[in-house]
């Protein structure tokens, strides 16, 4: 008779279903279902943070911290606005000052203003209602391998436009805009320059110079740029202004550099989400991702710059990579306007 | 014998009414963990407007010609590469076959973004080629398991009569050995043509932006744009591209049910001509070993020379804690989840396979059409993109009791999605092909359904399942796409973990990544070594067809 089989079956399936969870349940700790509330941080791949750092900031304040990742700050911002109304977290943080304005127009994040923020934060404030406090700055620069340049005697590039100078032509690698988010930080430091209308000159101009696009910084850093491990052909790439800080030789020296002139400056940001339903705690840890305590080990982490003011950054730092004096930048309004359209017609003028 | 033809029994009709209740729970499982998830994202693509923009633009249709014509030319690859190898491994006797058996399923595993990589080292420009040669990459050993699973079956008598009646080795392959191994020959191709047409990672890095798809496509606009009606029009010619291979897949299955009848052929030494085939087939296997060689090269290799300072490193967390767990951990997590998924995907797949034979054998044409639409539908989260899967468990899960959203079973879950149609083409074929009048002198002589599924069914199918578990736990094990939209950071994958860490400066994290990737290999290589020694007759390949 078919129920026999089925009890049969369906106990098989239940007994397994019960055996895979165990064995789940097992690396996570189901263990301490004390009162220690567990405040969810949803956040980007790149976030690393040290274990004792994040020890201390429990003892301290009582609160469980659950670290959730969720791709880069696109894919980030673009889950925080589908949850916005059942949010897998509590707070997050890596939305930056490419997207910030998708979320804040979707009103994922709720008013907060931590006594933190007066310590730095506050220059890089995106709304007066303090919804996102800024918790790091990273620049988006365009990186060299100085060997190359020595051995064929040519002078370093500098500027955005030396990228265009035939002196330099098939020597320069970049990421796309649009599936990579250095790619997209280097077009909007061009529009930055160059204005909404010059912008495209220029990239005409550095596509007939030969400049070849990747779609992700992998393959651009890895395998294209000379200066890295995969010893590419070329030693003209997009990268970060903290990309040298990761090169350096056995004789204490950066092998590559960051050129300072062509920087784009991007904002990583924290708020508490709007329908969270622990904001007191939540609050905590913005005020937390602004701590002293936090705040100096960004650097050595996540090679991004702290937003606090009078933080000790890494040895080695200072001369592999220090922080440019003068990125270009653009008001998250402005992106948010303009991303979308300026990445089609990026498309269409670089045949992408 | 109480077999009542063309007469449907009361017995008959309670018998199929159960058989139906036993297949909800697969069902039930597929529309929790799929079809929901799926159809509400889908659902706000539609409510926002402006699918019908998408569908009658021209480069949507470009880029679904794109898609389509290159899948096909890497199915043609794989098919056109895997073929010698399938003969070897069904027919050959020589020293290193078993050995080729298991190093041909690696590729399989690696995880995307590395191969994607070790291709751009040899084309540097990227570009059409790479692209279809990569994907065929993949998928050469789906073409030369499956096939060499029926091949190693069919009687060689057949052969060898049209080479006496005086017909050349060639007219003799091309007259009698094609049309027979056909079947498995169109069931391989589509799934092929699902794994090439819905691929990612190799295409995003090889296509470098100017040779899009479908898929990537789908997507850009998904996790970079937010453009959920575009996406959703785009899924749809996907879904429409996908049930057309599912159609053909199904239609070259059921010619399979009047083939030849099977037999255990014995593998011999090659003989002149056959020579050649054996050559070709050592040619595959040594291109499918270059990248996997370049790749062990690759982590071992430093600015200094030769170091193992990278395989070191997998004991700690890389450069800066670019991960954080060590690489060891990730492989222990990486078994963990294969692990569970496997079970799961056995209950689903063992379940669903038992009811859909139930089902074909059940008289009446409604449990056939039944058991028709369920093959197909089992097939369907292969053709349907992982971010549409891991979007819409962000807006549907929460409505579970636990919110699954977040939590850790997700990944098995996910895996769990891909490997049930590849279990349920391994299991089924088998299923089908036991002897139905044993059961039924088994049921004749008083036995309950359950003690004749205990005692016919299992031990003559125990071997398929075991090969079939293996299977799946293999290719969860490299499972990619889903697992990196849905891993927690402190529970990374292997493979979540190789692509961490190469997407972050530094030499150590760089040779840490191919270290993490070759121990993925080694991981492997062993289970398929244990698959194809417990899971085989007689020690060579009844891995079925998928």
């Amino acid at each position: 008779m078919i129920p026999r089989t089925a009890r049969t079956v369906l106990g098989l399936a239940t007994v397994t279903v019960l055996a895979s969870a165990c064995s789940l349940s097992g690396g996570s700790s189901g263990g301490d279902a004390q009162q220690t509330p567990t405040v969810t941080l949803v956040t980007h791949d790149s976030f690393v943070a040290p274990q004792d750092v994040l020890d201390a900031f429990q003892r301290q304040s009582g609160i469980k911290l659950k670290i959730l990742k969720s791709g880069d700050a696109g894919e980030l911002t673009n889950k925080l606005v589908l949850t916005k109304a059942n949010p897998i977290g509590d707070v997050a943080f890596g939305v930056d000052n490419t997207f910030a304005s998708r979320a804040l127009g979707e009103g994922v994040f709720q008013a907060y203003t931590s006594p933190e923020a007066d310590r730095g934060p506050q220059r890089y404030s995106v709304d007066p209602q303090h919804r996102l406090s800024a918790v790091d700055v990273g620049d988006v620069c365009v990186n060299i391998d100085p060997a190359y340049f020595a051995s064929k005697h040519l002078p370093e590039p500098k500027t955005y436009d030396d990228l265009a100078d035939p002196k330099y032509k098939d020597l320069t690698v970049a990421e796309s805009p649009a599936t990579a988010s250095p790619g997209l930080a280097f077009l909007l430091g061009t529009v930055a320059k160059y204005g909404e209308q010059g912008w495209h000159d220029y990239w005409a101009k550095l596509k007939a110079n030969g400049v070849k696009v990747d779609s992700g910084w992998e393959e651009a850093y890895t395998k294209d740029f000379s200066g890295s491990s995969g010893k590419g052909p070329r030693p003209i790439v997009v990268s970060y202004a903290s990309s040298p800080a990761a090169e350096i030789g056995d004789d204490g020296k950066p092998r590559t550099k960051a050129l300072l002139d062509t920087c784009f400056r991007q904002i990583e940001y924290a708020g508490v989400l709007t329908n969270s339903k622990q904001v007191p705690q939540a609050q905590k840890v913005v005020d937390f991702l602004l701590s002293q305590q936090f705040q100096s080990t960004v650097a050595a982490n996540m090679y991004v710059y702290p937003a606090r003011e009078g933080v000790d950054l890494p040895a080695g730092w200072a001369a592999a990579a220090p922080l440019p004096q003068d990125p270009a930048t653009l008001p998250a309004d402005q992106i948010q306007a303009g991303r979308e359209k300026w990445i089609g017609e990026w498309r269409s003028l670089m045949g992408a | 014998m109480a077999l009542a033809h063309g007469r449907v029994t009361p017995a008959q009709i309670a018998r199929t009414a159960g058989l139906a209740l036993l297949g909800l729970l697969p069902v039930a499982f597929l529309v929790v963990f799929f079809a929901w998830p799926v159809v509400a994202i889908l659902g706000r693509g539609f409510s926002a407007g402006g699918v019908d923009t998408v569908l009658a633009d021209a480069q949507t249709w470009q880029l679904a010609a794109f898609t389509l014509v290159s899948a096909a030319a890497s199915t043609v690859v794989a098919v056109v590469a895997g073929l010698p190898v399938a003969y070897v491994l069904a027919r050959v006797k020589l020293p290193g076959v078993g050995l080729a058996r298991t190093l041909v399923l690696v590729p399989f595993v690696l995880p995307t973004v590395v191969v994607g990589l070790a291709f751009r080292a040899l084309w540097p420009d990227g570009g059409v080629l790479p692209l279809v040669l990569a994907n065929a990459f993949f998928n050469v050993a789906v073409v030369a398991r499956t096939v060499a699973g029926l091949w190693s079956h069919l009687d060689p008598r057949a052969t060898e009569a049209a080479r006496a009646l005086g017909a050349s080795p060639w007219r003799a392959f091309r007259t009698v050995t094609l049309p027979a191994l056909g079947p498995a020959l169109a069931s391989a191709a589509a799934v092929v043509f699902l794994f090439c047409a819905t691929s990612f990672g190799v295409v995003l890095i090889l296509g470098g932006g100017r040779y899009r798809t479908l898929e990537t496509e789908i997507y850009l606009r998904t996790v970079d744009l937010l453009d959920l009606s575009g996406a959703a029009a785009l899924s749809l010619i996907q879904f429409a591209a996908v049930l057309a291979a599912l159609a053909l897949g199904a239609i070259a299955r059921r010619r399979r049910e009047n083939a030849v009848k099977l037999k255990q052929s014995t593998p011999r030494r090659p003989r002149k001509g056959e020579w050649w085939t054996v050559g070709a087939a050592a040619v595959v296997i040594a291109l499918l070993m270059t990248p996997i060689v370049a790749l062990l090269l690759e982590s071992v290799s430093t600015p200094g020379g030769w170091s193992f300072a990278g395989f070191r490193a997998l004991a700690s967390t890389g450069t800066d804690d670019a991960l954080q767990v060590s690489g060891w951990v990730a492989a222990k997590n990486s078994l963990a989840a294969a692990t569970d998924a496997t079970l799961l995907a056995m209950a689903v797949g063992v379940l669903a396979s038992v009811v859909l034979v139930a089902l074909r054998r059940a008289p009446g044409r409604l449990a056939r059409g039944m058991g028709e639409t369920m093959d197909a539908a089992l097939m369907l989260p292969l053709g349907v993109s992982a971010v549409t899967v891991g979007f819409g468990y962000l807006v549907t899960l929460d409505a579970l009791p636990g919110d699954l959203r977040t939590s850790p079973l997700l990944v098995p879950l996910a895996q769990a999605l891909v490997i049930i149609p590849l279990v349920v083409r391994m299991i089924l074929p088998v299923l089908r092909a036991v002897d139905v009048r044993l059961r039924q002198a088994a049921s004749t002589l008083g036995a309950s359904p359950a003690r004749v599924w205990r005692e016919i069914d299992l031990p003559l199918t125990a071997r398929s399942l075991v090969a079939a578990a293996g299977f799946g736990f293999v290719v969860a094990l490299g499972e990619f796409g889903a697992t990196s939209f849905l891993a927690r950071p402190d529970a990374p994958t292997l493979p979540v973990a190789v692509a961490t860490l190469i997407s972050r400066p530094g030499e150590l994290n760089n040779q840490m990544a191919y270290a993490a990737c070759a121990l993925l290999m080694i991981v492997t290589v062993a289970a398929v070594a244990l698959i194809d020694r417990f899971g085989s007759v007689r020690g060579h390949g009844s891995v079925g067809e998928f």
